[in-house]
């Protein structure tokens, strides 16, 4: 299969697992009615009013966790990077219990994590700037570090917590859309992420062969290295912002899309956004109908979902990672 | 004189503390063919880095065709200028055909892809260093022969002017040793190109090359023709190793003792 057919076929992915996740719920709808608005107003209500903006917003999560994941490995120089590696999540995760700790919700929340993922970005990168060279081995170590310290945070919210406050924690911890502000606001990210990583792909492709080589071909690799940073840290943040911090997208889309023969970045960046959203789109509507009328965290589902998927390509005959 | 390709004045490179040269001024010029040789630990990568300048000189300057390389663009120099590197591990999975594409970048704009003719050239690079065929294979197939002249077959992909080669001859046997010094020195035939090579076989590089730049350590240095310079008595000095010379068909040969 050519990369372009790759990219196609998740092109129809991409409504494909929006139709789905529109229709499935505990009020059926049938397609018919779906497309031509003949459908009984509560039903109406119920499709357009909650579950297209949770799907949306599940595309745009996922998108971004999937870019800011393939920008993190480059950039690190890891295939087992993910967009929580450099302690964004964990920054996020910090300021989203004690808000909901103090009893804040919804905007205040959202907005409260977005500036603990913005805090621990701009803290690592200071910290792994320093005075000297900017190396891939010490932002990693910077970053595991500070994603160290940020989960000391998290153990010791959790354990002072009272208990009837710990059940939220923990969907906001594995992530969770049900409480999702408008999706506007992420697919906007999302494709403004895309747009200014897109005319770095063949640097990036270059970048892959080390810091050196991506010099001696013409790369200006310290600008590339920041623009790097600041795109997926902030890609990330907004992920994390939305959803709190679903595990498993950001690290395994990128690499299944290169088993997939999606090894340009020209190629794999586009091809992360409709992937990574379409996965959680169809992840999210899992979590919300298998133990109907109980929600599941959808981290737990990317994760059961994303495991065998990958080792199964991992394993396939004749591919090689 | 035209302008030589590369152009090195005053120049001082260190490294950990150590004095690699001092006061350097050497020329590459188009048609020229440069050896540098040293002990292990000397400085040669450091000091090729320099002249590509990836790496800041402690004082003087490095030219790239007349211009002072570290005011020239990035992207600017690798139009004219290659290097080949000693050996970078791949952490993500490739072709042969794209790696030697990659040496297409400088020359690409940046919403440009690679055109049928770019495809052409990586093509005929990977004929000329013997890897026909082997163009779907992933690199991390390849033993470290192959690697090395598939980082050659990019080499000769990005076209440039002057060529900078950190053991072109590593990993490969006799045969290939001699067949791709062979192709790089036709390299410099028309004139236009030249080149600067790190050798570790004396004989190799008095066969190839038509200059040699000795680093001794402490930042002495010695160059000039190849005829000149690589003599018994400096190659004893430059490895500190006694040295036989013997007759060979197309001049002397030097063994270590």
């Amino acid at each position: 299969m050519t990369p372009r057919t790759t990219l196609g076929l998740l092109l129809l992915l991409a409504p494909a697992s929006l139709l789905l996740a529109l229709l499935s719920g505990s009020i059926d709808i049938s397609p018919w009615a779906l497309l031509t608005h003949s459908a009984e107003p509560l039903a109406q209500t119920v499709v357009f009013e909650l579950r297209l903006p949770r799907a949306l917003a599940a595309f745009a999560v996922g998108g971004m966790l999937a870019l800011a994941g393939a920008l993190m490995q480059v950039l690190l120089r890891n295939p087992l990077a993910d967009p929580y590696i450099l302690g964004i999540s964990g920054g996020a995760a910090v300021a989203a219990l004690l808000s909901l700790l103090a009893g804040l919700s919804g905007l205040m929340l959202a907005g409260n994590a977005f500036i603990g993922a913005l805090a621990s970005m701009l803290l690592v990168f200071g910290l792994a700037h320093g005075r000297g060279a900017w190396t891939a081995t010490r932002l990693i170590l910077t970053g595991v570090i500070v994603a160290a310290g940020w989960g000391a945070l998290i153990g010791l919210i959790l354990a002072l917590s009272p208990e009837r406050g710990l059940h939220g924690m923990l969907f906001w911890l594995m992530g969770d859309l049900s409480h999702t502000p408008p999706p506007l606001w992420g697919l906007l990210a999302c494709g403004l992420g895309l747009l200014l990583s897109l005319p770095l792909a063949r640097d990036l492709n270059v970048l892959a062969r080390g810091e050196l080589a991506a010099s001696a071909l013409g790369v200006t690799v310290p600008r590339l290295r920041l623009l790097l940073y600041f795109i997926a840290s902030l890609l990330t943040a907004g992920a994390v912002t939305i959803a709190g911090s679903i595990g498993f997208v950001g690290l395994v889309i990128p690499h299944l899309l290169r088993l997939l023969g999606l090894r340009d970045h020209r190629h794999l960046l586009p091809g992360c956004v409709l992937a990574g959203g379409s996965l959680l789109m169809l992840a999210d509507t899992l979590a919300r109908t298998v133990v109907a009328p109980q929600q599941l965290p959808v981290g737990v589902i990317t994760a059961l979902l994303g495991v065998p998927l990958f080792l199964y390509l991992l394993n396939r005959r004749g591919t090689r990672l | 004189m035209s302008t030589p390709l590369l152009t090195t004045h005053g120049l001082a490179v260190e490294i950990g503390g150590k004095q690699v040269c001092d006061g350097l001024n050497f020329n590459i010029h188009a048609g020229q063919r440069w050896a540098l040789l040293g002990i292990n630990g000397v400085g040669k990568t450091t000091l090729l880095h320099s002249l590509a300048g990836l790496r800041k000189p402690a004082a003087g300057e490095v030219l790239l065709n007349g211009r002072p390389i570290k005011t020239q663009p990035r992207r600017q120099v690798a139009q004219q200028l290659g290097l080949l590197l000693q050996e970078e591990g791949d952490a993500f999975p490739g072709t042969v055909l794209e790696t030697a594409l990659s040496g297409r970048h400088p020359h690409l704009g940046r919403w440009q892809w690679e055109s049928a003719a770019d495809i052409t050239l990586a093509e005929q690079a990977l004929v000329q260093v013997g890897l026909a065929g082997l163009e779907p294979r992933q690199i991390s197939t390849l033993s470290g022969g192959e690697r090395r002249r598939l980082s050659l077959a990019t080499l000769l992909c990005q076209q440039p002017q002057l060529f900078l080669l950190d053991e072109p001859t590593n990993h490969l046997d006799p045969h290939q040793q001699v067949t791709l010094l062979k192709l790089l020195a036709a390299q410099t035939h028309k004139g236009t190109r030249g080149l600067l090579m790190i050798l570790h076989d004396v004989n190799l590089a008095s066969r190839f090359c038509d200059q040699a730049l000795l680093l001794f350590g402490d930042g002495e240095t010695l160059h000039g023709s190849a005829e000149s310079v690589l003599t018994a008595e400096n190659l004893e000095r430059l490895y500190g190793h006694p040295v036989i010379t013997l007759a060979g068909p197309d001049g002397p040969v030097y063994l270590p003792r």
